[in-house]
């Protein structure tokens, strides 16, 4: 198991927060908060060690398309970067009152 | 066949005086003198010639589940009408449920549940029921017979435990050695198989030590019966329901997280 | 309706995760969550031993309301940890039940539903799972004197272990056609008894012995309903509409132990059983 953490620059306020997924195998859950502080911080927790580049490429890819000031908490059980990709995109899409 | 312990412990707590007593088949059930009072004392014992070839052992099967409920209902029934209910005494020796495919086929999943109902009934009836445990008190047997008690004593000897799993079978499913089960028990006390960690949970009433599981002397037996009877005295002061589980100095720092969700959950259950 | 209509309509309930089946069963719009995700109260357990938690520790909380009567339904989600209880998953579910135990104590009413969908005891925290389900059979004992408690059990995990004794304990038990009831899962028999006893790989044994049409057949359970959320809820809010039984089926021990006599254990199979069992009230 490992921890790790990222932060990302971002100051757009988030409208509400917002919880997807399953820690189950090949999945992940996402908390979506409004960070504390003046930009998007990552927290996560994945059963896979060893892949800290390919969270950051992902992250990397997200952030460079959404801006909001979010607290994002990961808990990982093995999902492949797709399906990273995916719950990301939801939990923005119910953050930001797309979804209901 | 050398008696089992809960053979033995059956015969010490109740010997000579025995009445309304059942001594047949898987289950030994008997009212006897404790103290001032008449207690019910009730056991499993193995059955070597049960109709169901996977339910011979310390067992809690198909039978054993629905006459221990039995016996309890006949000390429920016996007391309806009287404002002071005898205790109920659940002397625990079972190594797990039955496993086989008649049990599974037939419901001992439902036997085992009628125990269950039965020892929480007399509880909430107002029955002082205590659990001695002295042999093993494993998985759905445990759950079926002394889990449900007020209180719950146990014997510091060997062959004693409580667990979810039998040590062979959680070794095997979480691919470690016997030896490593035992360093994981050593690092995560829920694990562990000792009793010593047991009682750190806070579930624990009473672990008496220095007594002689096998063959009980005098001493022994008077040591287990003044145990029984200040458990008795305990459980007739507090709640019928489990709440003193959640009390004890040693739940509210290992069982933290069980209080806290009580806790949060009372605050949140009327929308604010 | 067409057999492609009746598809098409159809929803699966076994597809959705536990919160959706909470928020499906109840009154639309009626559903808010105690102790949600955000609320981190996750198992102490799990991080030593390098397990990731679940932010709500695999079960869901839900208040809300059935039919305009308030309701509470516990729901264990499958996917995390094979709906194994914990310290903390059991512990939501004892204290919804001994919550709903004072609201009646306090003279008001509440529908309490179970969905079981549980390989039983987490053996991560062994003991203290073992404990809690003590405490949760405790709670629907008490409960189930003032009102039915309903136990759904959806598949495809089924419900077995512990929890086994608890749905034998609910005043109602429904079932789907893909749900299994039973105490010892099948892997754990052949271990045990060896692959005589049973062969765990026999889906089609499995599923006639301890699958929800079985159980329903021989009485084990109470409604048979298909993989479809508005049959469940049906069957859910029929089974308060008929009240507390006038007994429970583990309070039956004389009628059971009958049942049990007429068994010949050296010939006995699923359709030997439902020969024997069937049409007992």
């Amino acid at each position: 198991m490992e921890n790790l953490r990222y932060e990302y620059p971002a100051t757009r306020p988030v409208p509400q927060r917002a919880h997807v997924g399953v820690v189950g195998s090949g999945d992940l859950e996402i908390l979506l908060s409004p960070s504390e502080s003046q930009h998007a911080e990552v927290v996560i927790r994945t059963s896979v060690d060893g892949y800290e580049h390919v969270w950051k490429s992902v992250l990397d890819r997200f952030f460079s398309r959404y801006d909001g000031a979010a607290r994002l908490e990961l808990n990982d059980f093995g999902a492949t970067p797709g399906v990273v990709m995916l719950r990301l995109a939801e939990a923005v899409e119910a953050s930001e009152g797309d979804a209901p | 066949m050398e008696a089992s312990r809960g053979q033995i412990w059956f015969d010490a707590l109740t010997s000579g005086k025995r009445s309304a007593s059942n001594n047949e088949g898987p289950i030994r059930s008997a009212d006897a003198p404790l103290g001032e009072m008449t207690a019910r004392f009730i056991t499993v014992v193995p059955d070597p010639h049960n109709r169901f070839p996977r339910a011979t052992d310390n067992v809690v099967g198909l039978e054993q589940g629905w006459l221990l409920a039995r016996a309890v209902r006949n000390a429920i029934d016996a007391d309806r009408e009287t404002s002071i209910k005898r205790p109920v005494v659940a002397i625990v020796d079972v190594k797990s449920q039955a496993y086989g495919r008649r049990e599974e086929l037939l419901g001992v999943h439902l036997a085992c549940a009628a125990a269950v109902d039965a020892y929480a009934s007399a509880r909430l009836a107002g029955h002082p029921v205590i659990a001695l445990i002295v042999g093993p008190a494993m998985s759905g047997a445990f759950l079926a017979h002394g889990y449900q008690a007020n209180r719950i004593i146990a014997l510091d000897a060997d062959g004693i435990s409580v667990h979810a799993m039998g040590k062979e079978a959680a070794a095997r499913v979480t691919r470690r050695s016997v030896e490593g089960l035992d360093e994981l028990g050593d690092r995560v006390l829920p694990m562990s198989y000792k009793m010593s960690a047991y009682a750190k949970l806070g579930l624990l009433h009473e672990l008496i030590a220095g007594v002689d599981a096998d063959a009980p002397e005098h001493e022994d037996i008077d040591r287990v019966q003044s145990s029984l009877i200040a458990a008795i005295d305990d459980a007739r002061q507090g709640p019928r329901d489990l709440s003193s589980r959640l009390k004890s100095p040693d739940a509210k720092r290992i069982r933290a997280a069980s209080i806290e969700v009580r806790k949060r959950m009372a605050e949140q259950w009327d929308a604010s | 309706m067409s057999a492609h209509d009746t598809f098409i309509a159809q929803h699966s309930f076994i597809e959705l995760t536990a919160r959706e089946r909470a928020r499906a069963l109840l009154d639309a719009g009626t559903f808010r969550e105690l102790i949600g995700p955000f609320d981190r109260l996750e198992s102490p357990w799990l991080a030593m031993q390098n397990v990731v938690c679940q932010s709500d520790d695999g079960v869901v909380i839900a208040r809300g309301k059935l039919s305009g009567e308030a309701a509470v339904i516990a729901a264990i989600e499958p996917a995390f940890q094979g709906g194994s209880i914990g310290e903390v998953s059991g512990a939501k579910i004892a204290a919804a039940l001994e919550l709903a135990v004072r609201e009646f104590e306090a003279g008001r009413k509440i529908r309490p539903v179970i969905l079981f969908e549980t390989g039983g005891v987490r053996l991560q925290e062994a003991n203290l799972g073992l404990a809690v389900i003590a405490e949760i059979q405790a709670a629907i004992v008490a409960l189930r004197r003032y009102v039915p408690v309903v136990g759904v059990i959806g598949g495809m995990v089924g419900c077995f272990g512990g929890m086994s004794l608890a749905a034998a304990l609910c005043s109602r038990l429904v079932m789907t056609r893909q749900a299994r009831l039973g105490m010892n899962g099948p892997e754990v028999i052949e271990q045990e008894a060896g692959v005589e006893e049973l062969d765990s790989r026999d889906r089609r044994l499995i599923w006639s012995m301890i699958g929800g049409e079985q159980r329903t057949a021989v009485g084990l359970a109470d409604a048979l309903v298909e993989d479809d959320t508005n049959q469940v809820r049906d069957a859910v809010l029929s089974a308060f509409e008929r009240g507390v039984p006038a007994s429970h089926r583990t309070e039956q021990v004389d009628a059971q132990l009958e049942r049990l006599a007429r068994v010949d254990p050296s010939a006995i199979d699923p359709a030997v059983l439902r020969t024997l069992w069937q049409g007992d009230a």
